[in-house]
């Protein structure tokens, strides 16, 4: 059984979390493993946890009728997936999918939703880290929607 | 150069420009025509604009008759040398097709050797900052190196500033200390009407011994040194140029242009009148069937929309953007590019703008509004 | 026409097409061989003014050289002159001015990581420099090369970014904006791969050409990586009439385009580069 807390600090993006905090997070982590083609999550399913990739790719696309998903983003090593789980009605608004075989740390939800209303600091640094990816996400999007390399 | 000073009279000056015709030059100089005093062939000293004088301002120009029978008692008008030194039409090359396969040649210059009678100081330095560009960088337009090596010119040293003029401030007149082969004075005094002559080269020397002439007294050297100090007294304008580029282009965002994008028309007659803007175009033509097509390089201004246009627009869209080009390159980038000023401050673009926009008054409006803490202190974006 | 030792640069020579290929719908691959004389020296980065007979000029950069004696220009129809030049085929005759403006700093590159990151058919102007720093491999140390495309159709020389990805001594990274159903790689923009890929931002040149939306935000990645300013490097692009600095044209902020660049290393254009409409 790895030591979930070693493996949370490696992370950049936990990079700088106090020894406590890390071991409130780890208390709401797990270890997955997808296959290629496995879904970590459907749109519409409940967003009960939020998902850090140790290793592999995945996917994010929004199924359409008649048509084969159309991925928008794919995240590597090292990126967070999920960000619905901070939101009410905290339900996921697209489709994850491993393209190859996937190693990723679960956070559950509640769990440490419950304990950043418990601990305001643990929120905050939470929160000082979420932000910047949704931020450079968001960019990331609109610069996709310009459609830079397209002709005027 | 340090030569003695002579004296010529009317006489001489037909005499002058006898021997340029003679000398198979196209003696070029100021006529009155439609209202202004333009640059075209001469040959006699009557087609000069005796008498006649220019009041300009921020979007005029009037001519006036003198009291006196000056030949060049008034300065600039709408036309500088270049419409001969960079014309506005010049085909470049002609292609041919045929059994042989297609033939390109250069198009033949066959332009005569021009006489320039009656450049100013300011035009001078015009004419030589146009030089830095199209013939002394690493493609030189090999056309107007040769208009420029084979041209004559005969200089006028001003007597009177215009209302818009300031070569003063620009250090380009108006005396004009070289660049000429020849430079006269005139030397109006009651009913003495001559010219003091410096020569500015051999070819001047050598065309000078056709003129009949005498050396200058005393007198008649402060007297053309009192023509010249009158006109420095008169400039109607003045330009700080004390770190001026650094103004321009540290604030390329700065209100001012907004204000002044408010009056440009982007009509382009700055860039028609000035002495120095160089910008061209090219055009290709050809015939119906393909088998011949040619060049042909025009005048451009950087206030067309077109003159930026990149993949489906233009890069300067708005009137502000090509404004701003336009002063930022002449009194900024210019040194960037070439290592000189681009204004000679003969003051063509303040009398020729339609709606009287002043490059003085802007440059001045926005170096007043940062010495007093108005206005934004840093451009960029 | 006798072949001059120095052409004139106002005149096109003439040059034929000896292989038209097709790369994408709205883009083909021209070569070009003189028809007299030795092909002229260039450097990758550079461009040339390619002349479609009575319709006009465009500055084309050179996309490589099949051999000494030819230029590879990869050509997408954008308007008249550009779309007369894709269309042209074998056989077909040309006029050429050039080469014109800077080069990638391939030389002064060597000994350091390099990263090139192309976004769309900015790939084919970085293409001749890629080949040169592949043909000299152990000059360099890490080669990264970075590829955005719109979508998998549109992806420019496909073939030959998979024989580099072959390479064992490359890292290169595709994505697209854009997936289809049968894209398998990396959705999103290249900044992202720049926070992927591994290089030593204290000894690596970054040299980047697409867009110029595209390389604003690539520069910002780069510089975010901790590459100094000074040793990025974009290709500007600018209308352009005679390209040799004489129609005014080209010019950004105070540099020509044609004369200054157009490649341009970032910290010299750095203060206007993102003013609006310059």
């Amino acid at each position: 059984m790895e030591d979930l807390e070693h493996i949370l600090a490696e992370q950049p993006f936990f990079a700088g979390f106090s020894a406590e905090h890390s071991r409130l997070v780890a208390g709401c982590a797990r270890n997955h493993r997808y296959d290629a083609g496995e879904y970590l999550f459907r749109e519409g399913e409940s967003a009960d946890e939020f998902f850090l990739i140790r290793h592999g790719q995945v996917a994010l696309e929004m199924v359409a009728p008649g048509r084969t998903p159309i991925v928008f983003a794919t995240l590597g090593e090292g990126e967070i997936v999920g960000a619905s789980w901070l939101v009410p009605p905290y339900r996921w608004m697209f489709d994850a999918r491993a393209m190859a075989l996937t190693r990723a740390i679960g956070i559950d939800a509640a769990c440490l939703r419950g304990k950043c209303e418990a601990d305001h600091h643990l929120g905050y640094e939470m929160m000082k880290r979420f932000t910047p990816i949704l931020v450079q996400r968001l960019h990331a999007t609109r610069l996709q929607i310009l459609d830079v390399y397209g002709k005027r | 150069m340090n030569q003695p000073r002579l004296i010529t009279t009317c006489d001489g000056l037909q005499a002058l420009i006898d021997a340029l015709v003679s000398r198979g030059y196209r003696v070029l100089g100021p006529v009155v025509r439609d209202g202004a005093i333009v640059y075209d062939a001469i040959a006699r000293v009557a087609d000069l604009p005796a008498g006649w004088t220019d009041h300009q301002e921020a979007g005029r120009y009037r001519l006036e008759r003198r009291g006196d029978g000056a030949l060049f008692g008034f300065v600039v008008g709408p036309q500088s040398w270049k419409r001969f030194l960079h014309p506005s039409v010049e085909t470049l090359w002609t292609m041919r097709q045929g059994e042989d396969g297609v033939r390109i040649s250069s198009a033949a210059t066959t332009a005569p050797k021009f006489a320039f009678l009656g450049v100013r100081a300011c035009e001078i330095h015009a004419i030589s900052i146009q030089d830095r560009v199209l013939r002394d960088g690493p493609y030189p337009d090999t056309a107007y190196a040769k208009r420029r090596q084979d041209a004559f010119i005969v200089a006028v040293n001003c007597g009177q500033a215009g209302g818009t003029c300031f070569c003063v401030s620009m250090r380009t007149g108006p005396k004009a200390n070289s660049g000429f082969d020849l430079a006269l004075t005139e030397l109006l005094d009651g009913a003495s009407h001559q010219f003091l002559v410096e020569v500015g080269s051999e070819a001047g020397a050598e065309l000078l011994e056709r003129v009949p002439h005498h050396s200058a007294t005393e007198a008649e050297c402060a007297a053309a040194a009192a023509v010249v100090a009158r006109a420095v007294s008169q400039m109607g304008r003045s330009l700080e140029t004390d770190g001026i580029k650094e103004l321009l282009q540290s604030n390329p965002d700065h209100p001012r242009w907004d204000e002044v994008a408010r009056r440009c028309l982007s009509c382009g007659n700055c860039t028609m009148v000035c002495p120095t803007c160089f910008c061209t175009t090219v055009e290709d033509h050809s015939d119906l069937t393909g088998a011949s097509a040619e060049r042909v390089r025009k005048w451009d201004s950087c206030f067309t929309l077109d003159f930026s246009y990149l993949h489906g627009g233009s890069v300067r869209s708005t009137g502000r953007s090509r404004y701003r080009q336009w002063m930022t390159h002449k009194l900024a980038s210019w040194f960037d590019q070439f290592g000189t000023s681009g204004c000679v401050g003969c003051g063509r673009c303040i009398t020729w703008c339609p709606v009287g926009i002043d490059i003085t008054q802007e440059a001045a409006a926005i170096r007043s509004s940062l010495n007093t803490g108005k206005g934004e202190h840093h451009g960029g974006s | 026409m006798a072949a001059a030792p120095q052409p004139d640069p106002f005149v096109p020579q003439l040059y034929r097409v000896t292989r038209a290929r097709r790369e994408l719908a709205d883009t083909a691959t021209l070569q070009l061989v003189p028809l007299a004389g030795p092909r002229p020296h260039f450097e990758p980065g550079q461009f040339n003014m390619l002349y479609a007979f009575g319709v006009g000029e465009a500055a084309i950069s050179i996309s490589g050289a099949a051999d000494a004696m030819s230029f590879l220009h990869t050509v997408r129809d954008v308007g008249a002159v550009s779309g007369a030049i894709a269309k042209l085929k074998t056989g077909a005759t040309v006029g050429l001015r050039g080469p014109f403006g800077t080069g990638w700093p391939v030389a002064a590159a060597q000994g350091a990581d390099i990263v090139f990151v192309a976004g769309g058919l900015g790939l084919a102007p970085l293409r001749p420099a890629i080949r040169q720093v592949l043909a000299d491999r152990r000059r360099y140390g890490r080669v990264v090369i970075l590829f955005g495309s719109r979508n998998p159709k549109d992806m420019l020389y496909r073939r030959e970014l998979e024989q580099w990805r072959q390479r064992l001594d490359v890292d290169i990274e595709v994505t697209v904006d854009h997936a289809d159903a049968d894209w398998h790689g990396s959705v999103g923009v290249v900044p992202a791969l720049i926070r992927r890929a591994t290089f030593d931002p204290r000894d690596t040149i970054g040299l980047t050409c697409g867009p110029e939306v595209m390389m604003r935000f690539t520069v910002s990645a780069l510089l975010e990586a901790g590459i100094a300013a000074d040793r990025i490097y974009l290709s500007m692009e600018r209308n352009m009439k005679c390209a040799i600095g004489l129609c005014g044209h080209c010019q950004f902020g105070p540099a020509f385009v044609c004369r200054d660049g157009p490649v341009m290393r970032f910290d010299r254009i750095a203060e206007f580069f993102a003013v609006r409409e310059i």
